[in-house]
């Protein structure tokens, strides 16, 4: 119980700076629209999209603004050191991890909000056909890229060249993650929905949920002790 | 978890090839006010950051009363009992000081924390100000607000780096009467300053660290001015 009432306090507190700031919202969501845009163009053929094209411009786009929220959400804890002030407080370094990946995913989640329509405007993509299989695929991959990145940006937090690390890092290691995200994606847009496939790829995306979950949590006191 | 001293033995402490720390042993009992005196860069802040459990030491140990903890081995039961100002303020700009206070009070789990904040902002004489975001107030008065995010929890030990940086003379005089009350409440204060005049009054005694070790300092003999000169820095 502790353990989630200061998760609750750590995501609480990085809602509150992000409705007062905008700052990350406002840059992760300018920054995946004009990633859809520039595919538009190049996808895009007299009002026609390239089929099958509209799924890896959905996942691109959450996975690049994604990591722009990973890095300014620690920046702004290392600005005034106030990780240390996270560290030095009695609370369970799993909570404040959980704290922190769950003011990420809320964000990311409110990004998703708006890109999603977008993309099923821009590219005729039918997204909202299976409503609750779409929402799961969104939710398990966006977890999973959410994990790896917030444990990856906790570590790299006091490294001087961050913001070259964290994209070389992470995508190397959520690679299956998009996979299983651009997968699931495109077998319910195909005219002929393939539920199973979908299916089959969400449960991959839950597997390695659980897992990178598990190894985050795991790691996260040892990575921010020094 | 209670603890009524503080020892360092033989700790050390490197970045790569160099040696912020080296070979420290320093004991600190419940009821003193050890002044940490030193030239920039001699290791004061690492000494601290060690004491506050951030840090490993390299090698040697720290011993919090009866219990050896240190770094990823130390219990939320210790941290609870630390705290913490350091050169950098740990405050969050965007927030007010009162949901700053309110903030870490619930994440150290202060009872009656509402009421502990407006106590706190009261003797920072941030009360007016309680609802304005941290950003807009002035380096003494932010100095002023993490002095009381670090008291806050009742900390057993209180490390302070740089305390008196920004503060007025007025601010100055009340943080010396505030570590008075904490060497009375029997809290064991390590403070790390330059500011040597203010605190020769109030401090128990003094060492000094160069180059990452401990040198003696005279205990007698002058002001703490004259004998931080004489110790040659």
């Amino acid at each position: 119980m502790q353990l989630l009432e200061a998760a609750w306090l750590v995501t609480r507190k990085d809602l509150l700076i992000e409705f007062r700031s905008r700052e990350i919202l406002y840059t992760t969501l300018f920054f995946a629209v004009s990633v859809m845009l520039v595919f538009s163009f190049s996808f895009v053929r007299e009002g026609v999209a390239v089929e099958g094209a509209a799924a890896g411009i959905l996942w691109v786009a959450i996975a690049f603004s994604g990591t722009l929220a990973l890095g300014r959400a620690f920046e702004r804890e290392r600005q005034n050191e106030t990780l240390r002030g996270l560290l030095m407080s009695p609370a369970e370094r799993p909570a404040l991890y959980l704290g922190k990946l769950a003011g990420i995913l809320l964000l990311l989640a409110a990004v998703e909000v708006i890109v999603v329509p977008m993309v099923a405007v821009m590219f005729q993509a039918p997204l909202f056909r299976y409503p609750v299989l779409m929402s799961g695929l969104l939710l398990t991959g966006t977890l999973g890229f959410a994990a790896v990145g917030t444990l990856f940006a906790a570590m790299l937090v006091r490294t001087r060249s961050r913001d070259v690390l964290l994209p070389l890092l992470l995508y190397p290691i959520t690679v299956p993650v998009i996979i299983a995200g651009v997968r699931g994606t495109a077998a319910l847009l195909q005219a002929d929905a393939d539920l199973p496939m979908a299916r089959a790829w969400l449960s991959m995306l839950v597997f390695f949920d659980v897992v990178f979950l598990t190894l985050a949590l795991w790691t996260f006191e040892a990575v921010m002790t020094e | 978890m209670d603890f009524t001293s503080l020892s360092f033995t033989d700790v050390s402490r490197s970045y790569g090839r160099r040696w912020a720390l080296n070979r420290v042993s320093l004991r600190c009992d419940a009821g003193e006010i050890v002044a940490l005196l030193g030239p920039n860069g001699a290791g004061k802040s690492t000494l601290l950051a060690v004491a506050a459990a951030l840090l490993s030491p390299s090698a040697g140990s720290v011993r919090y009363g009866e219990h050896d903890a240190h770094g990823a081995h130390a219990t939320p039961a210790l941290r609870q009992r630390i705290g913490l100002v350091g050169h950098d303020l740990y405050l969050y700009p965007e927030l007010t000081a009162a949901e700053n206070l309110t903030f870490y009070g619930r994440l150290h789990r202060v009872p009656d924390v509402e009421r502990r904040v407006d106590a706190a902002l009261e003797r920072a004489h941030l009360t007016a100000r309680r609802d304005d975001a941290v950003h807009g107030f002035s380096r003494g008065m932010r100095q002023r607000l993490t002095l009381e995010r670090a008291l806050l929890h009742d900390p057993r030990l209180v490390l302070l780096d740089e305390p008196f940086t920004g503060l007025d003379d007025a601010s100055s005089l009340a943080l010396v009467t505030r570590l008075e009350d904490l060497r009375a409440k029997g809290c064991i204060v390590l403070v790390a300053t330059h500011d040597l005049e203010i605190i020769d009054g109030v401090i128990n005694r003094a060492v000094m660290l160069r180059d990452g070790r401990l040198v003696s300092l005279a205990a007698t003999g002058g002001s703490l001015r004259d004998r931080y000169r004489r110790a040659g820095v």
